[in-house]
């Protein structure tokens, strides 16, 4: 029994290391994405934002996470009540395991898989469940119109993230991630797929129930959508996984199209920088563009929310798959062929 | 019209057009005070915490006419006089119920003397509902204590009245 401990005794504390290796980053990438988020809305609008806890307000959001710590988690009296404490649980899971292949630098990732962008689809379409859950589990009006919705909103919009990746995957002939960036050695792929680049940002928005589509959680007609009877800690989860997931489609938004760890130009100060500093900076430029659109786009109505999903960007990108595949079999272009 | 309403649309014209004016926004002057530290300026005329003020010899204005008590469209002021030895009348009591108050400042414009004016303060919160029925004691101390900035104020808008 000893010697079992033994042999299995340094594995399991290297598991437990890489856990935190990509948990602890990332908790310290929602704490900043949060600032910045709430950073930028408010100077759009002429305001100073947080600015009183901690230097520039920076611990605003740790202060906030301690409160919401101290706060009693209510459970509704009708709930399903463990269903309702699993639900955040399995966004916040999801969130991060999808993390696990995203390669921050040349070699630098924790599971280097072969199918990585196929995992990513398949984590990112489970993350509907931990959606779902919580607004049946609510057994309450608001929560279950708001996972009704985001269900439908996350399935049509996967749809076209779907096109958009099969498009990049012609182009580059792998789906591992790291094969991926480096395809992009010459040109990055927004700049050949420049409309895939775009309907993949609008689409990244709607999967991730960020504003103008957060109609799951659109205040004035649902309250807070399938958080609303969520206290403390399970409140927090969501919150958390939800901005893992904005990170994780910037990182994605990075990797498919921004050339990933790689510098704009392959001269000397700049490929002397680090790679994942490389790959930081265009992380944030990302975010910054989806804070940016939040501070300055309405909230799309419901059917017109589905019109975009399903008459505009299905059709766009089934024709980009088809016209990228002509292009790419007609003049030889095909890697792999 | 319809293709060019199209292409508006397919380019995202209106969308780029709203990230720029936005980004000049970004970077204007925040309108944004930090209010504990750094304070709005009030106009003259604002309509604060309540105050009854003195003649500068230390008599007090108020003679008792009730004028506020009647115009009070919240009923929030209770006023009771009687004659003082040298015979002239004064107040026993002038409680203002600021729950009450709406803050309409229709007492000091019926006041005959200036004696009930609403200051410049509006930070006289408290922790319980007793602390903010007003005594004539309490609204004499704010007088005293705002004396100078209500006195100035009153002259700032003196020409206006």
């Amino acid at each position: 029994m000893f010697n079992l401990f033994q042999t299995y005794t340094f594995d399991l504390l290297s598991i437990v290391f890489y856990c935190l290796l990509i948990f602890i980053p990332l908790l310290l990438g929602v704490v900043l994405a949060l600032y910045a988020d709430r950073k930028i809305w408010a100077a759009v609008q002429k305001r100073k934002g947080p600015n009183v806890v901690g230097p520039f307000g920076l611990l605003q959001v740790p202060a906030d996470g301690l409160k919401f710590i101290f706060k009693e988690i209510i459970l509704p009296d009708g709930s399903d009540k463990t269903v309702f404490l699993v639900a955040p649980i399995i966004t916040l899971a999801l969130s991060i395991a999808a993390w696990a292949v995203v390669p921050v630098q040349a070699g630098v990732v924790l599971a280097n898989i072969n199918v990585g962008i196929l995992y990513i689809f398949a984590i990112s379409s489970l993350g509907v469940y931990g959606i779902l859950m919580a607004g049946w589990s609510s057994n309450s009006k608001y929560p279950f119109f708001g996972a009704l919705r985001s269900a439908a909103q996350m399935v049509s919009y996967e749809v076209s993230i779907g096109f958009v990746i099969v498009t990049v995957l012609m182009c580059v002939g792998s789906l591992n991630l790291t094969e991926i960036v480096m395809a992009q050695k010459n040109i990055w792929f927004f700049i050949p797929l420049f409309p895939m680049f775009i309907v993949f940002f609008i689409s990244a928005l709607a999967e991730t129930n960020r504003p103008p589509f957060d109609l799951p959680e659109a205040e004035s007609e649902l309250v807070a959508g399938y958080q609303t009877e969520y206290s403390g800690m399970p409140f927090v989860l969501f919150m958390f996984g939800e901005y893992i997931n904005i990170l994780l489609m910037c990182a994605m938004t990075t990797i498919l199209f921004l050339g990933g760890w790689l510098p704009p130009v392959d001269i000397f100060p700049l490929n002397e920088l680090p790679g994942f500093v490389w790959f930081l900076l265009k992380v944030t430029l990302v975010f910054y563009m989806f804070a940016m659109v939040k501070a300055f786009v309405p909230r799309y109505r419901y059917d017109q929310l589905m019109r975009l999903g399903w008459k505009v960007f299905l059709p766009l990108s089934l024709l980009a798959v088809v016209m990228t595949s002509s292009i790419l079999f007609f003049f030889n272009l095909a890697p792999g062929m | 019209m319809k293709l060019f309403k199209f292409f508006k649309s397919f380019l995202l014209l209106d969308f780029l057009k709203a990230f720029f004016l936005a980004q000049k926004y970004f970077f204007q002057k925040k309108a944004t005070i930090n209010y504990p530290f750094e304070k709005g300026k009030l106009s003259p005329r604002f309509r604060g915490e309540h105050a009854l003020r003195r003649y500068p010899s230390g008599e007090e204005r108020c003679i008792g006419c009730k004028l506020c008590e009647a115009v009070c469209p919240a009923q929030a002021i209770t006023i009771e006089t009687q004659p003082r030895d040298d015979g002239t009348r004064r107040t026993l009591r002038y409680d203002i119920d600021m729950v009450k108050c709406i803050y309409c400042g229709l007492c000091e414009e019926s006041c005959p003397v200036d004696a009930i004016v609403q200051g410049p303060n509006f930070e006289f919160t408290t922790e319980t509902r007793k602390e903010l029925y007003y005594t004539k004691e309490k609204l004499l101390e704010n007088g005293d204590k705002w004396e100078t900035v209500i006195a100035e104020n009153l002259e700032a808008d003196a020409k206006y009245r």
